[in-house]
């Protein structure tokens, strides 16, 4: 339960950690929050020869909001997330989704940064990235790029990510006028990963959905957007039978597993329950928003 | 093997300097190398909570963060609240209302409770059982150790108003 020796580093700019994962080849990881990487460490199930700590980088700790975005530092923490004013204002969904992350001594250390490039896929920072259209900033040695979340996630545990990357960045547009939200969860314990989450939102307009998105986590080897189930809803108002496709339509987009935790029919069970409720306190929440 | 890096560190207000390998926990230094052992180590991969210490005012759990990620910085364990004849409000509830057994949680519990009460508002004793959910005991003490917490919250409330 102690982790193997390694080597570590301590960078004060992105500049210095990118050089250094350059330097050390495959062989680094970077240690961020800490809260997924100490305890593959612990184990032995990772032996990076160096550590990267990117605690040090102030740079990459921020919340700003701009006309049409919110922009994310990769180091902000959960907690920060959590209480931010601004993610309260412009993207409340991400407020509360944040509560369900963990426990608030994980919270204070992990960051957004870190659980994307983890990419747990029960994890609830993926699924929202999704949710939101959230748009990542990369840098390496010797470029930068950007990248959907919907390109990012490719397997469990599993990203679009090189060795000598690091995520710097995280952009998330506003949502638009007239859009309610909800969210819904259900884990062993609060704050363990989901067994199964929906987030949702409707953007609602003279009483018809313009635009829906469902994002689900737990329920596959990578965070879903189910857009058969989103385009469902564009132009409608909820009936009972609109639900009742809807939903249908997210559990055949599903496949999730079977572990000690849940049975994979269980689970498909559970995230079609879970998306009506999400999307029954969006559309409240948007018509309370047109009231 | 990797060498060993000089680290200060800021432990319940006393500097301390040190030599460490880069692969010590936090909670393996308060422990082994500062003698401190009333941080308790259960699971070391983040699950239990028993190790749960205070860095820069926010808890943390000292198997997943490494010693030389402290240099510099202030670390508070349960050794800072107080001690036999002299314990603070917070252990106080916890002797008054039976809120440990065995006693090995207590640490982590009254460090993480600590930052609960400083962040949380704790109006509902759901809300309390949320914030303590990543706080083992094996003794499944819960209830009381949630009627210390509520006491405490609601003595507080009472004092301010």
């Amino acid at each position: 339960m102690k982790p193997a020796p390694f080597d570590y580093t301590a960078a004060t700019s992105v500049e210095m950690a990118t050089a250094s994962l350059a330097e050390a080849g495959d062989d680094a990881k970077i240690i961020a929050g800490g809260q997924s990487l100490v305890p593959l460490l612990n184990f032995r199930l990772l032996r990076p020869s160096i550590l990267v700590d990117i605690n040090s980088i102030e740079s990459l700790s921020f919340i700003t909001e701009t006309a049409t975005n919110i922009r994310v530092g990769a180091l902000t923490r959960h907690y920060q997330l959590e209480t931010s004013p601004v993610i309260a204002r412009h993207l409340p969904v991400l407020s509360c989704a944040m509560t369900h992350v963990a426990h608030l001594a994980i919270r204070n250390r992990g960051t957004i940064g870190g659980s994307l490039a983890h990419g747990d896929p029960a994890a609830e920072l993926p699924m929202m990235a999704l949710l939101l259209d959230a748009e990542l900033h990369i840098a390496s040695v010797s470029s930068a790029r950007t990248i959907a979340a919907r390109d990012f996630f490719l397997g469990a545990l599993t990203v679009d990510l090189g060795g000598g990357e690091i995520v710097t960045e995280i952009v998330l547009p506003k949502l638009p006028a007239r859009t309610g939200w909800g969210f819904a969860e259900v884990a062993r314990r609060h704050g363990d990963f989901a067994l199964a989450a929906v987030a949702a939102t409707l953007t609602v307009v003279a009483d018809a959905i313009v635009e829906a998105r469902i994002a689900l986590t737990g329920v596959g080897r990578t965070p879903l957007r189910v857009a058969e189930a989103e385009s469902l809803l564009v132009g409608q108002a909820p009936t009972p039978y609109l639900s009742g496709q809807t939903v249908e339509a997210v559990r055949a987009a599903m496949e999730p597993d079977s572990d000690l935790h849940a049975s994979a029919d269980y689970r498909r069970h559970l995230a079609g329950v879970l998306t009506s409720r999400a999307l029954a306190a969006a559309w409240r929440r948007a018509k309370e928003s047109a009231a | 093997m990797s060498t060993t890096r000089d680290i200060t560190v800021t432990v319940n207000g006393e500097a301390f300097t040190a030599a460490v390998e880069p692969r010590l926990h936090l909670a393996d230094f308060l422990r082994h190398t500062l003698g401190l052992t009333g941080t308790h180590v259960g699971c070391e991969h983040g699950v239990c909570g028993a190790c749960t210490v205070l860095v820069d005012g926010d808890s943390v759990r000292s198997c997943l963060m490494f010693a030389v990620q402290a240099d510099r910085r202030r670390v508070e364990t349960v050794e800072s609240l107080g001690h036999i004849g002299a314990m603070n409000k917070l252990q106080e509830a916890f002797h008054e209302h039976h809120a440990l057994q065995c006693g090995f949680c207590t640490p982590g519990m009254l460090m993480t409770a600590t930052d609960l009460m400083k962040k949380y508002r704790l109006a509902s004793d759901d809300s309390i059982r949320e914030g303590l959910s990543g706080n083992l005991c094996r003794c499944t003490g819960y209830e009381h150790i949630i009627r210390a917490i509520r006491a405490l919250v609601d003595s507080k409330a009472e004092n301010a108003r």
